[in-house]
């Protein structure tokens, strides 16, 4: 069997290498104990849960990260490239990529994508792997899912995220 | 990766042409619906008849006297007395109709159960519920402070008889139990059940959701006291759904809503409430839902419960055939006496992402936890794959199934 049609694109596009990869083998997986901020992604469509932690130094820099639960090979994937996008940023700068993660992937069509970083350079470009989801609406929450706990636990401390 | 065998003469029927939705494309695909335990399509003579009525007849019922509400209120009660004749109730005046499976289910814990139980008392049900026969029982038990209690299943997801009829003691009120399991496919043996349960004293609701779009429901030779079902799980429109209630129960019940229709006269001084079953309907129905939940009995009528059983049993065998060979396969839900429902996993692909590479191919499945979150748990995982088959698939439906997994096992590969 080979795939080639038009619909196989669109799903080759969703489940990029990268995307595998990272949701096969979760980068920063498992829990942080020195962490001082957490919080929970919930999905409430498949009732998927995710949990991220981050430590916050007293520059304001996030200096780890990590996350654990279970999910869907977007929501684990996106929940990877999170944590190693993140680690080292500041938390501005955090916030930043959450507010460019967020924009690109839930506006709709191929033409105006939101740049992440304004050159696509390294530690940002791979975040363009999630791109695939913006032809697949039910499945952008799953993307965005670990940036609003991201959102939610630089802004509220701990609190549970719903991608509602 | 080697395909099963596909089935030499294709099995279908003919009553696919009755359901205008299925003959559309998606995604480039002729659509394959096996997602019928969610919400069943309506054939096109019950699409008609709620248009016709829209058009011709519509107006509030049993309130005017003019020509168009009496045409409304003898459509609407006639679909009552399709209703009583197709579950074989005695009387029509147990024909309850509601919003559907979770609002009947509601009403009788609201004014069955909340007046008469207290502390020490017990509402009995099992692990295989969706959650809307888990849900209202939860409320009850905290406002009245009476406990909950839960039969468990085994591997195969089937009910530990022996442990049902040991939790039967003589402090449990009610049980509620689900006739055939929406996220498993299994169908409990009610009958014995019910039969156990009055001789221990025990009222008994069975939700059909999932029962009455599969076999013949006779609420008399069952012998159980309320019966809940859905119009939009037997083809017929959503938002309506009925409660069969025992007729001496419901005389007895207090009214679950108040408004209009529900009463005979209303003063200041208090109310005289209407005689059954509207006491239980509250204010304006689903007047065209409903009719057209007649017209879908008229339709599964026509063809004969026992001709639909028959051909969703042969079908699934098929499709449990087939899926079984597919390589990492693995069902849930085993029981020996099963509806036309397999939940499955595949390797270790989620079924969100399996949901999706099959949509994209135009198979739509449900995926994750069915509103059975306690099912899920009890085999240890967040949410299956769940195929679920109707008079109108047939083995073209299998085939393209399969089809689909091997795309989305070269996908993940
Ligand atoms: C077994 C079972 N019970 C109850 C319900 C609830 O039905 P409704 O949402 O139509 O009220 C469903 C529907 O999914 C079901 O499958």
């Amino acid at each position: 069997m080979t795939l080639h049609s038009a619909e196989t694109d669109d799903l080759r596009d969703l489940y990029r290498e990268l995307i595998l990869d990272h949701a096969r083998s979760p980068r920063h997986f498992g829990r942080l104990d020195s962490a001082t901020h957490t919080a929970q992604g919930i999905n409430p469509l498949c009732g998927d849960k995710l949990s991220l932690y981050l430590r916050v130094d007293d520059e304001r820099r996030i200096s780890a990260s990590s996350f654990e639960g279970s999910g869907c090979a977007i929501s684990v994937a996106s929940a990877s490239l999170l944590t190693d996008t993140i680690t080292g940023l500041s938390v501005d700068k955090a916030e930043a990529v959450f507010d460019a993660v967020t924009k690109r992937l839930t506006q709709g069509g191929a033409g105006n994508l939101t740049p992440i970083e304004e050159d696509l350079e390294s530690p940002f470009s791979k975040l363009a792997a999630l791109d695939g989801v913006r032809e697949f609406p039910s499945r952008v929450k799953c993307a965005t899912l670990a940036w609003h706990a991201l959102h939610s636990a630089l802004s509220y401390g701990t609190t549970p995220a719903t991608t509602e | 990766m080697t395909q099963p065998q596909r089935k030499r003469s294709v099995l279908a029927a003919d009553w696919r042409k009755d359901f205008p939705v299925l003959q559309q494309s998606v995604d480039g695909q002729p659509l394959v619906y096996l997602d019928t335990a969610a919400s069943a399509q309506q054939p096109a003579t019950v699409i008609e008849t709620v248009a016709r009525y829209h058009r011709e007849d519509h107006a509030n019922v049993h309130r005017g006297i003019h020509t168009l509400s009496h045409r409304a209120t003898d459509a609407y009660e006639g679909a009552r007395d399709k209703i009583r004749e197709f579950i074989n109730a005695a009387n029509r005046t147990e024909i309850v109709l509601t919003s559907g499976t979770t609002e009947s289910i509601n009403l009788v814990a609201q004014s069955f159960c909340r007046p008469r139980i207290g502390p020490g008392d017990k509402i009995l049900i099992t692990h295989l519920e969706h959650h809307s026969n888990i849900v209202p029982w939860q409320l009850v038990s905290e406002q009245t402070g009476a406990d909950l209690v839960v039969a468990p299943i085994d591997d195969r997801g089937q009910l530990e008889l022996e442990s049902l009829y040991a939790l039967m003691t003589n402090d449990v009120f009610m049980l509620a139990i689900g006739h055939v399991s929406n996220a498993l496919g299994t169908i409990n043996p009610v009958k014995d059940i019910v039969a156990r349960a009055r001789r221990q004293g025990i009222p008994v609701l069975i939700d059909g959701a999932q029962g009455v779009p599969h076999m013949r429901i006779d609420v008399q030779n069952l012998d159980c006291d309320f019966y809940a079902f859905s119009g939009h799980k037997m083809f017929g429109p959503t938002g309506t759904g009925v409660l069969y209630g025992r007729e001496s129960l419901l005389e007895e019940m207090p009214p679950y809503q108040g408004g209009g229709d529900m009463i005979l006269e209303v003063s200041f001084d208090g109310t005289i409430y209407n005689d059954l079953p509207y006491k239980f309907e509250a204010g304006t129905p689903n007047i065209s839902g409903v009719i057209g939940l007649g017209a879908a009995i008229d339709y599964l009528q026509s063809i004969g419960m026992q001709n639909i059983a028959d051909y969703e049993r042969e079908l699934h065998d098929y499709m449990v055939s087939q899926l079984g060979e597919v390589d990492g396969i693995r069902f849930i839900g085993t029981a020996t006496d099963k509806a036309s429902v397999q939940s499955f996993l595949l390797d270790d692909i989620h079924s969100h992402d399996l949901g999706t590479i099959l949509d994209h191919q135009g198979v739509a499945i449900r995926t994750g936890h069915h509103c059975a979150m306690p099912v899920m748990t009890r085999f240890g995982i967040s949410g299956t794959s769940r195929a679920s088959l109707a008079l109108y698939n047939n083995s073209d439906d299998v085939d393209r199934l399969i089809d689909a997994l091997f795309k989305a096992k070269q996908v993940f590969k």
